[in-house]
C-alpha cells in the first residue's frame, strides 16, 4: 500500500466518485479514472501475474503500449480478457478480475514456474520437451498451455452490435496530443475536410500531464480550447477514443472507434464498437513517442513505472506513485518529473542519472548520484527498496516507488505497414519513420521532435504542406507562444546496466529477459527476425512496443555492431489488439450471409418442404406427407408419381440470362462448343459451355425467343459465374458484337411441370394450343395465360426424362400459377417435388450435373463428343480442346454402375476398382460421382467417371469406400437406366 | 484491409467490390498455332512492377477493366474500361 489520491491535482472529477470491483473487491475511483489510475488511487499495485514466470506485476505505463497491467472486464457474453487497464475507462459498477493467477493474485501457485525457470530459458520449448516426442501433444503441450497464460475468452455469444463504416477526407490527422491539436486546426481554419482521432478519452495527449503554459493557458486548457473550436467547425470530425490501427494500399487507414466500451450498460440502438476505414488524400502521423524502460534487476517489480506515465498518473489523475519515490534517468526528462513530484509534496530519495552531467540545472531536495545506475531492486510484490551500482560500490535507498527514464522511442509503426522499414538514427539514438512516404508525413513526437513548441510548431507547418499538397492554400497561423517549455534533450542509450544479478525484463508481456537475448545470439539466433522467435521478444498482444528497441540495442552490443546494422522486425498491423466483434462488423448471426429465397419459396412451405441449403439457396428438398416415416419413402413416392402422373419442381433458382441485339446468335455460337447460329426462333437446344482450356465449364438450355432475342439458363451454382463470363466474352473478347447482357434470375419464378399427364395439366392454363403438333419436343415461345391475364415463357424440355414443359412467369406471380397447377392437376394426381426427387430421375435418365461436370471432363468423356462443332470457326476452348491428350485413351468417362446384388448399395465418393483388384488408392480406376436408388431398376443405381468406361459395360467392377470401409461387387452399364429410346419425350 | 481502384465509370471505390481474373492478355487468334494458345491459357509472367490485369467491377457497374498496378506497391497506376479504343478500331 504506497500508492495513493492527492488532494487537489489533476483532470478528475473530485465529486463524481465511481464504483468498481477489482477481483471482487469494491472499490472507488473518480469521473476521469482510467481503471489503472483507480487502482492506484486505491494503492493497489500488484495488478496481475506474468505469462511465463507468474511475476507479481504493476502497473508499468499510462497509456497503449502496457504489457503488465492486463485484466478481463465483464461478465457472461461481455467478458473482455486482456484488456488493458491503463486503456479502460473507469466506469459505475466495472468488474474487473486479474489474471492467470491461481488461486488468487496474492498467492499464486504459478509462481514456482520462477523456480524452475533455470529450465524455462529461451528455446527451452525445442530442448527441453523434445523426447519422448509423443508426449509432446498430450502431456507437455496442454501444461504448458495451462500454465503460461493470458485472460479466458467467454463461450457466451456477444449481446452487442458493431458496425463499419467509411470515411473520406483531406487529411486525416493520428493523435490529438499537441502536434496533432496544432495541425488539425491549421487544416480546419482552411476550410480542409480533416479528420483528427485519438485513443485517449480526452484530447491533448501529452498536455493532460503538462506543466507548461501555452498562450498563458495552462496546458490542459489550451487542448479543452483548440478541441472546442475543432468541434465548432463543420469540416472536421473529431474522434477520440479511435485508435488508427493500420495503413493500407490508396491511402486508406483502418481505425476502430469504441463507441460504448466505457459505459456500463450499452445502448442498444448504438453499436459497442465502430470499423472504419478512412480514405485521406493526405495523412499525418502524430502519435508521439514511447518511453523507453530501462533493462535492470527487478525491473518489473511492482511499483517500478516508465517516467512518463508517474508524471500522467500525478499531473493528470492526481495520483502519488509512493511516499518515497526514486528516479532512474539517461536524459534530461527525469529532473522534469522530479520537479513535478516534489511540487505535489512527494518525496524524491534519489534521483540516479547515468550521465556525468544534466543539462538542466536541478534545484529540488533530492539527492543526485550521477555516474550511477539501478541495478536492481529489494521486494517481490513490491519495491521496498533500490540497489545503486556506481563505480564498484552498490548502496540501497529505500523507496517504494521506481520511475524509469530511457529516453524516447517514436511511435512510427503505421508508417512502417507498407513495406517502408524504420531508419536508425545515430543523432537521435531512435528509430525513425522511413522517409518519402507517399501520402503520409510524420510530425512531433513520433518524428523524435522533443519541446512542446517545436512540436506545436511542426504540427502547424505539416499540416501547410500537406494542404499545398491538395491545392488548397492555408491562411498563416501564428505560432502559440510557450512558457515553461522543456529544452530539447538529447540521450545517450543505456542498453546494458552493470551489477544485474534479478531477471531484468526486456519483453514484460512475454517475459523476455536480458539472459534470454545473450543465449539467442550465442546460439546463433544473433538475426533480429531469429532472435525474435528464439525468445518470442516482441510477439505479446504488445506487440513489443517497450522491448523491440530494447532487444535490438541489446543484440547489437552483444554482437559488438549498430543498432543500423541489426535492423528491426517487420511492423504489421493491427498496432493494437482489434476485437473480432470489431472486424465482423454486421456479419454476424442472422446476417453471416444473406439467403436467397426463391420466389415459390412459401409456397412451397405452405405444401410442407423440407429445405435444403445449396451454396445461398433454400431449396425445397422433398415434401412429406403425414404416415412417411423417412425422406426415402417421401422421395420414392414423389419419384412414382411423376413417372405415373405429373409432378410439380420449383427451378426458380436456375440462373437466367436474357441476350439481345443483332450478333445475339453469333455471340452463344461462339461461347457455347455447339452450334448456336442458326437456332430456329421458338426452339430450345442444350448448350455446352467450355473453358478456354477446353474442359466443361456449365450447361444449360438456351431458347430463341425472337430473331435476336435469346433466354439462357445455367446452373445453380455458377448462375453469377456464367454471367461473369459472358460480360468477359462480350465487353473484352468481342466488343463489335452487338449483344446485350442482362441477368433475370431473380424476375422469374420457373417450375417444371413433367410426367405423362403435364400437357393435360398445363393446357387447363395455357392459353396457346401446346399438342405435340403445335409444340413439339424443344418448342420454346412465350404464351398467354388464364385467358390472357398473365403473359409467360414456356419451354418444352425435360430433365426427368418424361414429357414435361418448364414454365417461366413474373416472380410475384409464382406462387398463385404454382396452385393454380396443383388446382388443375389435382384430378390428374400432381404432386410437388423437390431436389431429391430431381435427383433420382435426372440419374434414371443418365443426366449429368456439376458433380459429372467437375472441372476435369471435356464433351467426350461425357458422350457429348458429337456435340462440338467441327465446322465453326472459333469458339471458347476449340483449340485447346485439339489437345491429343484430350481424346487419348484412358480418360474418365462417363458410365453407369449398378449393384450385382440388389440388397446392395453403395455411396457417393466411391472408388471403383478392377474386379480382383487390392483395395489400394493405387488402384483407383474413377469413382462414384452421383447415385440414388431408383424404385424403377429396383437397387441403388450410379453414375461413375471410370477410365475408358464408355468400352468397358458390362464390366464386374468393385466399388470401395476407405472411408466407410464398404466394398460392394457392382457392375458398369450405360448410363442411362430408363426409357434408353427417349420415347416418353416426344409423346 | 483496403484498397480503392479507381473505375473510370464510379470513381474510387473498395476492391472488395471487383473480382479478379488475372493477367489482360490478349486472345489469339482462331489460326493461331497451339504454342500461342499454351501461353495464353497457362503461361503467366511474374513481374516485380508493373502489372496489366483484368478486373471486372462485379458489384459496380459490371464492366471489365484493364488495371495496371504494381505488384511490389500495389498502387494503381492506370485503370481504363477493357472495351475502350477496341470498340471502335475493330468496327472498322
Amino acid at each position: 500500500m504506497s500508492s495513493y489520491r492527492l488532494p487537489n491535482l489533476g483532470l478528475v472529477s473530485r465529486d463524481t466518485p465511481v464504483s468498481f470491483t477489482f477481483d471482487g473487491k469494491p472499490m472507488q475511483g473518480l469521473q476521469g479514472d482510467t481503471l489503472a489510475s483507480a487502482l492506484l488511487a486505491n494503492g493497489r499495485m500488484l495488478v496481475g501475474r506474468s505469462f511465463k514466470y507468474h511475476r507479481p506485476r504493476g502497473i508499468l505505463t499510462a497509456g497503449a503500449a502496457e504489457p503488465n497491467a492486463l485484466v478481463t472486464i465483464g461478465h457472461g457474453g461481455r467478458t473482455e480478457p486482456n484488456t488493458r487497464a491503463t486503456m479502460q475507462e473507469l466506469y459505475e459498477g466495472l468488474e474487473a478480475q486479474s489474471q492467470n493467477r491461481w488461486p488468487s493474485l496474492d498467492f499464486d501457485l504459478g509462481a514456482l514456474n520462477g523456480i524452475l525457470s533455470p529450465f524455462l530459458g529461451a528455446g527451452f520449448y525445442y530442448k527441453t520437451f523434445m523426447w519422448p516426442a509423443p508426449l509432446w501433444e498430450k502431456l507437455y503441450e496442454p501444461i504448458i498451455r495451462k500454465a503460461a497464460g493470458l485472460g479466458k475468452a467467454s463461450y457466451e455469444a456477444d449481446p452487442d452490435a458493431y458496425e463499419k463504416s467509411w470515411a473520406h477526407c483531406d487529411l486525416l490527422v493520428i493523435g490529438a496530443g499537441p502536434t496533432g491539436l496544432a495541425a488539425a486546426l491549421t487544416a480546419g481554419r482552411a476550410g480542409a475536410r480533416v479528420i483528427l482521432l485519438d485513443e485517449g478519452s480526452l484530447p491533448g495527449g501529452s498536455l493532460l500531464f503538462e506543466t507548461a503554459m501555452i498562450d498563458g493557458k495552462a496546458a490542459a486548457q489550451f487542448a479543452r480550447d483548440t478541441s472546442d473550436e475543432l468541434r465548432s467547425m463543420p469540416n472536421v470530425r473529431f474522434m477520440m477514443r479511435t485508435t488508427a490501427f493500420g495503413w493500407y494500399d490508396g491511402n486508406v487507414f483502418g481505425a476502430v472507434e469504441r463507441v460504448q466500451k466505457h459505459v456500463r450498460e450499452p445502448v442498444p440502438s448504438l453499436p459497442v464498437e465502430r470499423l472504419w476505414r478512412i480514405a485521406t488524400k493526405k495523412a499525418l502521423l502524430a502519435s508521439g513517442a514511447e518511453e523507453r524502460p530501462l533493462v535492470f534487476g527487478g525491473n518489473d517489480r511492482p511499483g517500478v513505472m516508465m517516467a512518463s506515465a508517474m508524471r500522467a498518473y500525478l499531473n493528470r489523475y492526481g495520483v502519488a506513485p509512493g511516499r518515497a519515490t526514486a528516479i532512474f534517468t539517461t536524459n534530461d526528462s527525469g529532473y522534469t518529473l522530479a520537479r513535478d513530484l516534489e511540487a505535489a509534496g512527494v518525496d524524491v530519495a534519489a534521483i540516479v542519472d547515468s550521465r556525468p552531467a544534466a543539462g538542466v540545472d536541478y534545484r529540488g531536495k533530492a539527492r543526485l548520484i550521477r555516474e550511477a545506475v539501478v541495478c536492481g531492486v529489494t521486494g517481490r510484490k513490491a519495491i521496498s527498496a533500490i540497489e545503486v551500482h556506481r563505480g564498484d560500490r552498490t548502496e540501497s535507498i529505500a523507496v517504494d516507488a521506481l520511475a524509469m527514464a530511457g529516453g524516447f522511442d517514436p511511435i512510427i509503426h503505421l508508417a512502417c505497414h507498407r513495406g517502408g522499414r524504420p531508419v536508425w538514427s545515430a543523432e537521435k539514438t531512435a528509430f525513425l519513420a522511413p522517409g518519402s512516404l507517399n501520402g503520409l508525413e510524420v510530425a512531433g513526437g513520433a518524428a523524435a521532435t522533443s519541446g512542446l513548441a517545436a512540436c506545436l510548431g511542426e504540427g502547424i507547418a505539416q499540416a501547410q504542406a500537406a494542404l499545398e499538397g491538395v491545392g488548397l492554400r492555408c491562411p498563416p497561423m501564428d505560432l502559440p507562444k510557450v512558457e515553461g517549455d522543456d529544452a530539447a534533450y538529447s540521450s545517450n542509450p543505456l542498453w546494458s546496466i552493470p551489477g544485474v544479478k534479478d531477471k531484468a525484463f526486456i519483453d514484460f508481456q512475454n517475459d523476455v529477459h536480458l539472459k534470454d537475448i545473450g543465449l539467442a545470439v550465442r546460439e546463433g539466433y544473433g538475426h533480429v527476425e531469429l532472435a525474435k522467435r528464439y525468445t518470442t521478444t516482441g510477439m505479446a498482444t504488445d506487440q513489443g512496443k517497450l522491448s523491440n528497441v530494447n532487444a535490438i540495442g541489446l543484440i547489437a552490443k552483444a554482437r559488438g555492431v549498430s543498432p543500423a546494422e541489426v535492423g528491426t522486425t517487420t511492423f504489421r498491423p493491427f498496432y493494437t489488439p482489434v476485437s473480432f466483434g470489431a472486424l465482423t462488423g454486421a456479419h454476424a448471426g442472422h446476417h453471416f450471409q444473406p439467403v436467397r429465397k426463391s420466389p415459390l419459396h412459401d409456397w412451397a412451405k405452405k405444401h410442407g418442404a423440407v429445405f435444403v441449403e445449396t451454396g445461398l439457396w433454400y431449396r425445397s428438398a422433398w415434401f412429406p406427407k403425414s404416415g412417411e416415416r423417412s425422406w426415402r419413402e417421401s422421395v420414392e413416392r414423389e419419384v412414382l408419381n411423376v413417372r405415373k402422373n405429373a409432378g410439380l419442381c420449383d427451378v426458380s433458382m436456375l440462373g437466367k440470362i436474357e441476350l439481345s441485339g443483332s450478333d445475339a446468335a453469333e455471340f452463344l455460337n461462339r461461347v457455347y462448343c455447339n452450334a448456336f447460329l442458326k437456332l430456329p426462333v421458338g426452339k430450345a437446344r442444350y448448350g455446352l459451355m467450355l473453358r478456354e482450356d477446353g474442359f466443361i465449364y456449365d450447361d444449360g438450355t438456351t431458347s430463341r425467343l425472337a430473331e435476336n432475342r435469346f433466354f439462357m439458363t445455367t446452373t445453380t451454382a455458377y448462375a453469377a459465374g456464367v454471367m461473369n463470363h459472358l460480360e468477359f466474352c462480350a465487353q473484352v473478347l468481342w466488343p463489335e458484337l452487338d449483344v446485350r447482357l442482362a441477368s433475370v434470375t431473380d424476375q422469374w419464378a420457373q417450375m417444371a411441370v413433367a410426367g405423362p399427364k403435364a400437357r393435360m395439366i398445363l393446357q387447363k392454363i395455357v392459353d396457346d394450343d401446346i399438342s405435340d403438333a403445335a409444340f413439339p419436343f424443344l418448342a420454346a415461345k412465350e404464351v398467354s395465360l388464364f385467358g390472357g391475364a398473365l403473359h409467360g415463357c414456356l419451354f418444352r424440355i425435360s430433365f426427368s426424362g418424361e414429357l414435361a414443359y418448364e414454365i417461366a412467369v413474373p416472380a410475384g406471380y409464382g406462387e398463385s400459377v404454382a396452385d393454380a397447377l396443383l388446382d388443375a392437376g389435382k384430378d390428374h394426381g400432381i404432386m410437388p417435388y423437390g431436389v431429391e426427387t430431381l435427383s433420382v430421375l435426372r440419374i434414371e435418365k443418365g443426366h449429368v450435373t456439376h458433380n459429372e461436370i467437375n472441372g476435369t471432363v471435356v464433351p467426350a468423356d461425357l458422350g457429348f463428343g458429337k456435340m462440338v462443332s467441327a465446322t465453326k470457326l472459333d469458339f471458347i476452348g476449340k483449340a485447346m480442346l485439339q489437345r491429343e491428350g484430350l481424346a487419348a485413351s484412358g480418360r474418365p468417362q462417363l458410365v453407369g454402375v449398378v449393384p450385382i446384388d440388389p440388397k446392395h448399395s453403395f455411396r457417393s465418393g466411391s472408388h471403383i476398382l478392377a474386379k480382383g483388384a487390392e483395395a489400394t488408392l493405387e488402384n483407383d480406376e474413377g469413382y462414384v460421382t452421383s447415385s440414388a436408388y431408383s424404385p424403377h431398376v429396383g437397387s441403388t443405381i450410379a453414375l461413375a467417371l471410370v477410365h475408358n468406361g464408355q468400352s468397358r459395360h458390362g464390366e464386374e467392377v468393385l466399388v470401395w469406400s476407405g472411408l466407410h470401409g464398404e466394398s460392394t461387387p457392382a457392375r458398369l452399364c450405360h448410363p442411362v437406366f430408363f426409357d434408353p429410346q427417349n420415347e416418353r419425350l416426344h409423346v | 484491409m483496403a484498397s480503392l481502384v479507381p473505375c473510370p465509370n464510379c470513381g474510387r471505390r473498395p476492391k472488395e467490390e471487383f473480382t479478379i481474373k488475372g493477367a489482360a492478355l490478349s486472345r489469339p487468334g482462331a489460326d493461331a498455332d497451339s504454342e500461342n494458345w499454351f501461353d495464353y491459357v497457362y503461361l503467366r509472367d511474374n513481374p516485380r512492377g508493373a502489372y496489366e490485369e483484368y478486373w471486372h467491377h462485379t458489384s459496380g457497374c459490371r464492366r471489365w477493366l484493364v488495371v495496371m498496378r504494381d505488384t511490389l506497391t500495389h498502387e494503381v497506376a492506370a485503370c481504363r474500361d477493357a472495351t475502350d479504343g477496341s470498340r471502335s478500331e475493330r468496327r472498322k
